[in-house]
């Protein structure tokens, strides 16, 4: 097998996806966090202060999706393939909420009506929490597995993808975008509405480090193939334990006022939870639960090395681009949120 | 069966809503930058309140389009899985890289684009203007050259058999550069150029016909004039080279364009026509030898008809295919011609004379949506009943996992989602319009303290 600086051609784009994922979390993270906090506050003003703090950011945020979907499709095109038409049905809804939550933002502001801007708000909210509950949902299954045959398709219940362990991942990964998007909101605003939320977010912290807790327990307990790789190999535990302390530190930085450090912080939570994630599994991508030999692991749904080496050449090149155009945009619009006449 | 056909609706519906706001999108970009790099030549300030303006309508078209266009990527892998695990390999680099290159570019400079107009000096937002329109070129390039690669694969070899055949890449240049993605790159962009501007000639021919803004609109009109009459000819050049692709690669699709049926003669060109599939024959006014002609420039030349090939291997809806490919070419016919008729009228100094003319433009904004829409039915139906010309049947190509319910639920959701999306940008387009690029006695943008009163007021 062709190796590059002694790693596989597959591996290397397992770990290229798994970067654009997280940096996806990451990103859109805190945005539809955000969003999920929106009917929380009350007035007009603070409402509008919330949804410009993310207003220039959030498509560009969004855009990681795309790429991400794009590593996928390319690079493992096999099991692309096999998990969004056997996950049909939250994908379907996924997009529906994509797209009301895309809607809710551009319009709200149009008209002054009071019934218009809180008919946008609820479903802009609603389709910011929906969307992190979803993405949990599939995470849920992949983590869990799913009744994939000899020709990697599905062949289970269509419905199959509400099981309390995918409810459970959703709500942790909820949780934890809100936690994350409080944070944000808390750097890119001043006065009583900042008080309001630092409160808020004191309480998710709580929230989330509470289903968290369960969400383990129930892996450990009843998901044992989650945590072989663990305990084959104790060194691995420093990832999980890195993100406790990770976790651990932002209620201490929030009550230092440091909100820049707790954002980093989050996001590294972020990041640590994918990086187990991406234990747990590796090589395999989707756990087919009639047979292990119908596994989709890295190996049988990988593009050629042809491929792959083309698009690694692509993401080197176009990688430092995007870092630069969003360092640039984020500078521009730095600084706590002011509105002026071309907010939303 | 059913699943394929519910499938293939969902994807007709879903890309034929996509293609309505994408050119818009890369049309009006391009008159923005026009309208801006003219502002920073000149420095005079109704060129700013033009593109400004433009680009409120524009943040329109681009957020509809955006979100429509996630859901036509997510729809390969949940609609179409074994095509997905035929053409990842090959096709997966093209949309990874549009995902980079294109789509980072736009979104990265569209938030200054949109919200930087007091943040940025007039150089930079011209610079985030021209980087959002040339990300939106961009974006087309990966989308068409993955299309056209279905059209007319290259560069490609094919590995397993059966259900796990794939398509694996041996050359990228090749499968960028394959026989139809120069020509009809080309063609789409032009094509998407003209729905920008035939929408800013809508807009302000409406101003002038009700008397406002009209010495801002009489500029802008003449703008986007330029850059229609321009394109409509160019696209009548594009439009050929893709025929005479066409006809070297898909001969059985550019029979059916034409309704050639006879297996090897002389090949007739119709005007218009309708085509009795029982009979195999077309009635319209036709030029004798003409498509013959105009794909090797011998009238006398014969070409490959359709029942030159198996009955498997012909596009099945003859008619339709013909009917929309007749229909792009008459709308683009007329849209030179008006074009023409406009510029000799400003030649003559009279071009605002006319109110009838004025109205004829309001409603030309029609022409582009529908050639761009017929114009890909005519393309994709034409290849039928492939999915990747030559190696895999549409029938083939649907995910087996994914029952006929699930798709009619989302075939619904779709209807529903997408009606009120389209009523909403209508509405809110017409608000923008009625709201036009200033307010009429000069007044600033409304501020903040105004709006929040205005909200408390309608409690
Ligand atoms: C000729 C141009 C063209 C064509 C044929 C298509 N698109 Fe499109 N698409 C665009 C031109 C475009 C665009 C102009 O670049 C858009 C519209 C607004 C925008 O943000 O980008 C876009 C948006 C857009 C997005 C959202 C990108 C973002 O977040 O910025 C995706 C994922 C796709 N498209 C994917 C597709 C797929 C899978 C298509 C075919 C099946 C397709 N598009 C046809
Ligand atoms: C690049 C990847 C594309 C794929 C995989 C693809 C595939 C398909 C499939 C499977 C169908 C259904 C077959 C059928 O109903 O005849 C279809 C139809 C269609 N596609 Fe494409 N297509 C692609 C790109 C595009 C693009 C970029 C456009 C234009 C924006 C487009 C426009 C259409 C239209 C208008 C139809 C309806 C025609 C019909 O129903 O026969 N397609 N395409
Ligand atoms: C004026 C004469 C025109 C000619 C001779 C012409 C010719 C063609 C041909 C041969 C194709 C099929 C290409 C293929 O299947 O590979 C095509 C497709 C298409 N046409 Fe036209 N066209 C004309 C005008 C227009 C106009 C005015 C528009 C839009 C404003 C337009 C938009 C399109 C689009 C969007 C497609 C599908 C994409 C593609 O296949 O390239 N065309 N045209």
């Amino acid at each position: 097998m062709k190796m590059f600086m002694g790693i596989d051609y597959p591996t290397l784009w397992f770990l290229v996806v798994g970067a654009l994922f997280s940096g996806y979390a990451i990103l859109d993270g805190f945005d539809l966090g955000a969003g999920a906090w929106h009917l929380f506050f009350r007035k007009e003003e603070s409402r509008r202060i919330a949804l410009n703090a993310i207003g220039p950011v959030w498509d560009g945020n969004e855009v990681w999706l795309v790429i991400g979907g794009g590593a996928l499709f390319a690079g493992f095109p096999v099991f692309y393939a096999s998990l969004f038409s056997a996950m049909y049905i939250p994908f379907m809804l996924f997009l529906a909420f994509l797209i009301f939550r895309a809607v809710s933002i551009e319009f709200r502001s149009k008209e002054p009506m009071l019934w218009w801007r809180k008919m946008w708000d609820v479903c802009y909210s609603t389709s910011s929490a929906m969307l992190a509950f979803l993405l949990g949902i599939v995470l849920g299954n992949i983590l869990q597995g799913i009744a994939i045959d000899k020709d990697f398709e599905f062949v289970g219940n269509w419905l199959e993808f509400l099981n309390p362990y995918a409810i459970m991942v959703g709500l942790t990964s909820l949780s934890l975008f809100m936690v994350h998007g409080a944070i944000y909101l808390a750097m890119k605003t001043e006065g009583r509405l900042f008080v309001r939320i630092t409160v808020l977010l004191r309480r998710a912290i709580l929230v989330f480090v509470g289903i968290f807790l369960l969400t383990t327990v129930y892996t450990l307990l009843y998901i044992p193939h989650l945590s072989d790789h663990l305990l084959n190999n104790p060194v691995l535990f420093l990832v999980p334990f890195l993100a406790f302390l990770s976790i651990a530190n932002i209620p201490r930085l929030v009550s230092k006022s440091k909100y820049r450090q707790a954002f980093m912080f989050s996001a590294l939570t972020m990041s640590l939870m994918l990086i187990l994630v991406a234990i747990e599994l590796y090589p395999v991508l989707l756990i087919s639960t009639i047979n292990p030999a119908y596994n989709l692991t890295i190996y049988n749904s990988v593009s050629s090395v042809k491929a792959l080496q083309t698009m690694l050449i692509i993401v080197l090149i176009g990688a430092p681009l995007v870092g630069f155009y969003t360092l640039f945009v984020y500078r521009t619009f730095r600084g706590k949120v002011k509105l002026d006449d071309t907010s939303y | 069966m059913e699943v394929e056909i519910l499938a293939r609706s969902q994807f007709a519906f879903t890309i034929a809503f996509h293609y309505i706001y994408p050119p818009l999108s890369i049309g009006l970009g391009l008159i923005m930058v026009i309208m801006e790099g003219l502002y920073l030549k000149t420095g005079n300030k109704i060129y700013e309140k033009m593109a400004r303006f433009w680009t409120r309508i524009f943040a329109l078209t681009f957020g509809i389009g955006v979100a429509t266009g996630i859901v036509m990527e997510f729809e390969f892998g949940t609609n179409w899985a074994t095509y997905s695990r035929f053409v990842g390999d090959v096709f997966g680099s093209a949309l990874a890289a549009e995902g980079i290159f294109a789509f980072a570019l736009e979104s990265g400079f569209l938030g200054i684009l949109l919200f930087g107009w007091n943040r940025v000096s007039k150089k930079v937002h011209f610079i985030a203007t021209l980087g959002v329109w040339l990300g939106s070129m961009f974006s087309a390039v990966w989308i068409v050259v993955a299309n056209s690669w279905q059209q007319t694969p290259a560069g490609y070899h094919i590995v397993g058999t059966g259900l796990s055949a794939r398509a694996e890449i041996t050359d990228f240049w090749a499968m960028v550069f394959n026989p139809s993605s120069v020509d009809r790159l080309l063609h789409v962009w032009v094509g998407a150029i003209l729905s920008g501007a035939f929408l800013v000639l809508s807009v302000h021919a409406y101003y002038l016909i009700r008397n406002r803004y009209v010495e801002l609109s009489k500029k802008a009109f003449k703008i986007a004039l330029v850059v229609a009459a321009v394109f409509s000819f160019s696209q009548l050049l594009t439009g050929h080279k893709a025929a005479v692709g066409v006809a070297e690669n898909q001969p059985a699709k550019l029979a059916a364009f034409e309704g050639h049926f006879d297996s090897l003669a002389v090949a007739d060109m119709y005007l218009f026509g309708w085509i009795d599939r029982e009979r195999q024959k077309v009635t319209g006014p036709k030029i004798k030898g003409g498509l013959s002609f105009l794909t090797t420039w011998d009238f006398e030349k014969p070409l490959k008809g359709l029942n030159y090939f198996p009955e498997n291997e012909r596009p099945p809806q003859v008619n339709a295919v013909f009917q929309f490919y007749h229909l792009m070419i008459i709308i683009g016919m007329t849209m030179i011609g008006l074009t023409l008729l406009a510029c000799w009228l400003w030649w003559r100094k009279k071009l605002f004379h006319y109110k009838w003319l004025m109205w004829l433009f309001v409603f030309a904004v029609f022409l582009p949506q529908i050639a761009n829409q017929v114009g890909w039915f005519a393309a994709e139906m034409g290849r039928q009943p492939w999915v990747v010309y030559g190696l895999l049947r549409t029938s083939d190509a649907f995910s087996k996992a994914v029952k006929a319910n699930q798709i009619v639920f989302s075939l619904i959701m779709f209807a529903f989602i997408y009606v009120l999306l389209f009523a909403l940008f209508i509405y809110l387009l017409d608000r923008k319009i009625k709201h036009g690029p200033y307010e009429e006695d000069e007044e600033e943008d409304r501020s903040l303290q105004h709006e929040i009163d205005e909200v408390l007021e309608h409690r």
